[in-house]
């Protein structure tokens, strides 16, 4: 950056001086000093200009090697980090899916034991406190005692498959420690890529700033407001707390519902 | 009572699924986007619709215009279960005639409160 400032600063002094010659000459009628002025001028800003785009193309290399890009294989795409990262995300989005396919298969199977043993333990409630208050003959007590006898079984049966059900699903959670490192991974290649793309952005606006080439920022803002409409999906909210227009909870959509008359 | 749910998500379909099978609505139907949904919508006889909003294809909130605009639907009770936040969203949302709106992530105890209030007073 200082090494281009100074380059520019020489090229401001320069037109500066020249400037001054040239209208000096052109007043006295030397054409022929003027037009060598010119020349001069226009070979100071091509100086700046090539030394600029040389240190924007030797930038633009090295990030092309930054992402393991070889340019020159037809299968450059395949190998680049992006791409890399992109299978990691996908991996991710597979993992993080098994895991809760796996928890739901366990839950879902768990639940009816359950149920099951709730059930059958108010039912045998009930006729046990028939028993206590003597409402049940010899026969009705056999009968009662045989049912808590299978129910003891099936009580021992069920805990031994809920035990190992909740353990399954605690291991199931095992994804997290795996997608945690991937994604890691790829925040620093995203970090890393931007912070190459800011790198190549500062070298192009000095090739623009010696082209003499100026954009329009608030129109470029404009534009880029445009794009995103209120019917937009956005997905979640990270920072939802954050943010004046976004909701942070339900009781927050709720009041405001409520305010529009719901 | 016939439920349809729509989501891209399999699981979310899954948790959606099991949450209103313990409310005691047990059938239910499931379509992964609006486009797969209106459709069946048309002709399933469905009583009510619980659609995330955002979907590939068509999503959400064009199936709730959609069901608003479509003459033997436009009565149908919609609640929405979605992770949009924004409070724009949710006015739109609310504009277009959703009769319930639940952000994701959400507990059981919210899903259950808002179907009863839209039961509440669709039948009252």
């Amino acid at each position: 950056m200082n090494h281009s400032d100074s380059l520019l600063g020489d090229l401001e002094s320069t037109l500066k001086t020249h400037a001054r010659e040239l209208v000096e000459n052109l007043e006295q009628g030397n054409f022929g000093e003027a037009v060598q002025l010119i020349h001069e001028l226009n070979k100071a800003r091509d100086r700046g200009l090539y030394h600029e785009v040389g240190k924007l193309t030797r930038e633009l290399h090295t990030a092309i090697v930054n992402f393991q890009i070889d340019p020159r294989t037809p299968v450059a795409e395949e190998v680049s980090q992006i791409t890399d990262a992109t299978e990691r995300l996908n991996y991710v989005v597979t993992m993080t899916e098994n895991a809760a396919n796996r928890t739901m298969d366990l839950v879902e199977q768990s639940a009816p034991l359950v149920n099951e043993l709730g059930d059958e333990a108010s039912r045998l409630k009930a006729e046990w406190s028939r028993f206590m208050r003597r409402e049940i003959d010899a026969d009705g007590f056999r009968d009662l005692a045989r049912r808590i006898d299978q129910f003891l079984g099936r009580s021992e049966r069920h805990a031994q498959t809920l035990s190992t059900n909740l353990n399954d699903i605690m291991l199931a959670q095992d994804y997290q420690d795996l997608t945690g490192q991937v994604i890691k991974r790829v925040t620093q290649l995203v970090t890393q890529v931007e912070q190459d793309l800011l790198k190549l952005m500062l070298m192009a606006s000095s090739v623009d700033r010696f082209a003499g080439i100026q954009h329009n920022l608030d129109e470029l803002l404009e534009a880029k407001k445009k794009e995103k409409g209120p019917t937009q999906a956005e997905g979640p909210q990270i920072a939802a707390d954050k943010c004046d227009d976004v909701v942070s909870s339900q009781d927050d959509v709720d009041d405001l519902l409520s305010s529009l008359g719901f | 009572m016939k439920i349809l749910i729509v989501d891209d998500f399999s699981t979310m379909r899954r948790i959606i699924k099991n949450l209103l099978r313990d409310l005691g609505f047990t059938n239910t139907a499931e379509a992964d986007d609006g486009t797969s949904a209106l459709p069946m919508l048309q002709s399933g006889n469905f009583d009510f619709l619980v659609t995330d909003w955002n979907m590939p294809g068509m999503t959400g909130i064009d199936l709730l215009r959609a069901v608003r605009a479509d003459e033997r639907l436009k009565h149908m009770p919609v609640l929405m279960v979605t992770a949009e936040a924004k409070r724009d969203q949710i006015i739109e949302a609310a504009q277009a005639g959703v009769n319930g709106y639940v952000v994701k992530p959400f507990t059981a105890q919210v899903l259950k409160e808002k179907i009863e209030k839209i039961f509440e007073r669709v039948n009252g």
